[in-house]
């Protein structure tokens, strides 16, 4: 597999008259890892959503690699190459951790030996392998957030896109996770975003940085142009302070 | 159109409305169990058969009138609903739908049964002089005892919801209902809370027997129709909304006696689930219920 | 891979022995038992059978339904009718017959699913739609109205038209329950199968990871009618008789219900060992209340039993007995 370019154009979303997303545009390259941050609330799971196909946007569109696919169905834009793990986990609690990453893995694999090949391999990958006959439920949440990842690379996406997979993790699990993650880009190109509060997580992956508050975009640079953006330490700062 | 058709569609619309009061206290119960446990009482029907025959046994054996029997089936009805949710039901909250629904499935045939062994299976109804009296109001004419039962329906209604807005433990139902995790935050017993509000439930289905016994006899055949038509009025209703069970059980009871004047009578619970199918597919919430996210 | 490979992979061979083993004795059963047993083990067989069908669409695909007489009524009634008015055998009419619970079970399915009714409310669908079809066929002349349809009992056996003794029923209901079970099987060993267990647990996250969550339903509601039609079919000539009062009830659409979930919802031989304790319990309390000769206690004990079991053993039967004895699959 190799990385998409995911392209959002003037998206914008609203529930029942209260803006959610308001004309939010930036460009993920090919191969890059690049960071959503913004403070609670600002619509970053929303873009997320209209990205991978939860929600339609009222305006603008989401492209990859040229291709619209904002308004198509989640299974669509699965299809198209969009994997996506959620903020509050999502395991199939009844099914084994082997079985749960095989029902990703059968999207590209029908017969069910070749897919869970597949999603042993990636368990593996993930150091989860020892735990694949135990049920879903019974894994503790730093695995189950460990299991939205490989659930979601089982489909062979082209972009990944993570909501929040640090958190609830230990800072040397956090280590382990963008490890992975680096290693993964750099060995097959995918394409990812990341939803993260973790800054350190953030710092040490994305090459680009979006930054939204209150639904629109306030900043997008390196990284080090981020830590010295004045909008930027002004929401971070205004959120610091006691209410 | 005649004036002698539009009269007697008058009279059904009335006498519609009359049973669709007590229809309405019925499904209330099954409302407030739904809205604050999110457990469907597929039992409903089987409690108001019970409730109807404790009013007949009260009315047989003992001569009192349903009206005077009421309240002591209400208090029976309020205490077995506590002790149940307590001892049976309470390990079921929050378990799949379908071990609720076996659950209740299984003390739903447990009353039916008992009914039928204690009281045979023949129609058993009052006899009562109210029966044969009617009220004259202009060119309309009421059963006296469809009007009597509607009144006290109304009553019923009114008492609840002076439980549900000045009671505390009413107003802990009703912010259970609304959301039930915040009540628990907030510290209420929700163990007994639930307890409670299975007794509430069951005391409106046990007076809505004692109710429904004076308009038409009972047979334990008739239970799986009340919990049927208990579901179509709290879905019509909007489930867990207690004023679209009311509201519910008018348009059911109403839409019942125009379709039983218009079409063949047999007809007429296909109007009821045609209504029902309706306001499944274009607003599952209930003409009452809250709008979904 | 082949079928079999796909059918048997994983299983211990005691569970196959096991398999085999019953298999041959459900084959030898008619000279083994008396005109009573074949009677009862001709209900196990319908239960398990219509029930590994309702299991399809509520264990496997975890969608709800109280309706399921609907499909089973239709499929009975066509069948009837075809064979009475126009002298059309079941084994051509059972294919009018399923192919019109199939267009009935499009109908609930899509708009249960086209509007996201889940659980509770798209059970109520389903029972809604059971009892409108209930009272339409209650004023359908050519189904014979509330009256009923009759279908002349004919003491000669005729294959051909699926007249015939309980032996003939035996041996139809005896294919269609073990087919069932070997199509169940390669259904969950499948990827469709596994798409439904994902639905079962997480319609959202399903279609996150591709899984077409409408059409994966959608097949699941035609098969599980499809099957369940085969029942009615099955069963309007076994008892030559057919009213929509009983057809097309809340109760048949429940008893559809009750030996999977006794048994062990989503698991294959869950409607099966469901099947044999519910009717093995029916016909011990049919006896111990004639013994005492009132009406009602059959079911008093029959209400008493399934409260017992959903308390104590809410997930099923069939798990505990797998786990115990050791008859589970292995793990890969």
């Amino acid at each position: 597999m190799s990385g998409a370019r995911l392209e959002l154009d003037g998206i914008g979303k609203s529930f029942r008259g209260l803006r959610a997303v308001h004309d939010v545009s930036f460009d993920v390259p090919a191969g890059a890892i690049n960071a959503l941050i913004g403070p609670n609330g600002a619509g970053k799971t929303t873009i997320f959503n209209m990205i991978a196909g939860v929600y339609r946007p009222d305006a603008g569109s989401v492209r990859l690699d040229g291709r619209q696919i904002s308004g198509l169905r989640p299974d669509l834009v699965c299809d198209a190459g969009v994997g996506r793990t959620f903020q509050i986990v999502k395991p199939f609690k009844g099914l084994s951790v082997l079985e749960n990453v095989t029902v990703g893995a059968l999207h590209r694999r029908p017969a069910l030996p070749d897919a869970r090949a597949y999603a042993a391999d990636i368990l593996l990958q993930l150091g989860l392998h020892d735990r694949r006959h135990q049920a879903a439920e019974s894994l503790t949440l730093p695995d189950r957030k460990r299991l939205e990842v490989a659930r979601a690379l089982a489909t062979e996406p082209k972009l990944l896109l993570l909501d929040e997979v640090m958190a609830g993790l230990r800072p040397t699990e956090i280590d382990v996770m963008v490890t992975f993650l680096q290693e993964l880009n750099q060995r097959t190109g995918l394409t990812i975003l990341l939803i993260e509060h973790v800054m350190r997580a953030v710092m040490a992956l994305a090459s680009n940085i979006v930054v939204v508050s209150y639904g629109e975009k306030i900043a997008e640079g390196t990284p080090a142009e981020i830590a010295r953006h004045q909008a930027v330490l002004d929401v971070y700062l205004g959120e610091a302070e006691p209410a | 159109m005649t004036a002698d058709f539009l009269l007697s569609l008058a009279q059904a619309i009335t006498k519609g409305l009359l049973t669709g009061m007590v229809y309405g206290l019925m499904a209330l119960g099954l409302s407030v169990i739904f809205g604050v446990m999110r457990v469907v009482n597929f039992a409903h029907g089987e409690m108001m058969v019970v409730g109807m025959y404790l009013a007949w046994m009260g009315f047989e054996y003992l001569q009192v009138s349903p009206m005077l029997s009421l309240p002591v089936i209400a208090v029976i009805f309020f205490g077995a609903g506590y002790a149940l949710q307590r001892a049976v039901i309470s390990p079921f909250i929050g378990r799949p739908e379908h071990q609720q629904f076996l659950l209740l499935l299984a003390i739903a045939i447990l009353l039916v049964n008992v009914s039928l062994v204690i009281a045979g299976p023949d129609s058993r109804g009052v006899q009562m002089d109210s029966q044969f009296e009617s009220y004259e109001l202009g060119p309309f004419v009421f059963d006296a005892v469809r009007v009597h039962a509607a009144l006290t329906a109304v009553v019923i209604a009114g008492l609840l919801w002076l439980f549900f807005t000045r009671t505390r433990i009413g107003k802990s139902i009703r912010a259970a209902a609304d959301n039930n995790l915040g009540a628990l935050v907030v510290g209420l017993d929700v163990r007994r809370l639930y307890a409670f509000t299975f007794g509430v439930g069951a005391a409106c289905v046990g007076a809505a027997g004692a109710l429904m016994i004076t308009i038409i006899p009972v047979t334990p055949f008739l239970a799986a129709e009340y919990t049927l038509l208990a579901f179509v009025i709290v879905i019509v209703g909007g489930l867990g909304s207690m004023t679209g069970a009311l509201a519910g059980g008018l348009l059911i009871g109403v839409s019942e006696a125009v379709a039983g004047l218009l079409l063949q009578p047999s007809l007429k619970s296909m109007v009821s689930f045609g209504i029902l199918i309706l306001v499944l597919l274009l607003r599952p919430q209930g003409l009452f219920g809250k709008s979904g996210p | 891979m082949t079928l079999l490979a796909r059918l048997t992979g994983g299983v211990p061979a005691r569970s196959l022995w096991g398999l085999g083993l019953l298999l041959v004795l459900l084959l030898a059963a008619p000279a083994l038992l008396g005109k009573y047993g074949l009677s009862v083990l001709i209900l196990v067989l319908y239960f398990a059978f219509v029930g590994q069908a309702w299991n399809i669409m509520m264990g496997f695909a975890g969608q709800l339904s109280l309706g399921h007489a609907l499909y089973a009524g239709v499929g009975g009634y066509i069948a009837a009718g075809l064979f009475f008015h126009y002298g059309i055998g079941p084994w051509a009419g059972v294919f009018v017959a399923v192919a019109a619970a199939v267009a009935a079970g499009s109908i609930v399915g899509y708009l249960g699913f086209r509007f996201s009714l889940a659980g509770v409310y798209f059970a109520l669908l389903t029972i809604a739609f059971s009892e409108f079809t209930r009272i339409a066929f209650d004023h359908w002349g050519w189904a014979g109205g509330s009256g009923g349809l009759f279908l002349k009992v004919d003491a000669t056996s005729d294959i051909l038209n699926l007249r015939g003794g309980p032996l003939l029923f035996y041996y139809v209901i005896l294919a269609l329950a073990a087919g069932t079970f070997i199509l169940c099987r390669l259904l969950l060993e499948s990827r469709l199968g596994r798409y439904w267990l994902a639905i079962r647990e997480d319609p959202e996250a399903a279609q996150a990871v591709g899984v077409p969550v409408l059409r994966c339903k959608m097949i699941a509601i035609m098969i599980s009618a499809a099957l369940t039609a085969l029942a009615g079919v099955w069963n309007a000539f076994y008892y030559n008789n057919l009213f929509p009062e009983t057809a097309f009830a809340m109760g048949r659409s429940i008893e559809f219900t009750l030996a999977p979930i006794i048994g062990g919802l989503g698991t294959l031989f869950g409607p099966i060992v469901g099947a044999v304790v519910l009717t093995g319990l029916g016909e011990i309390f049919t006896d111990l209340s004639e013994v005492f000769h009132i009406s009602g206690l059959k079911q008093i004990f029959y209400g008493l039993a399934l409260l017992v079991i959903v308390m104590y053993r809410p997930a099923g039967v069939w798990p505990w007995i797998a786990e115990r004895f050791g008859f589970g699959e292995k793990r890969r």
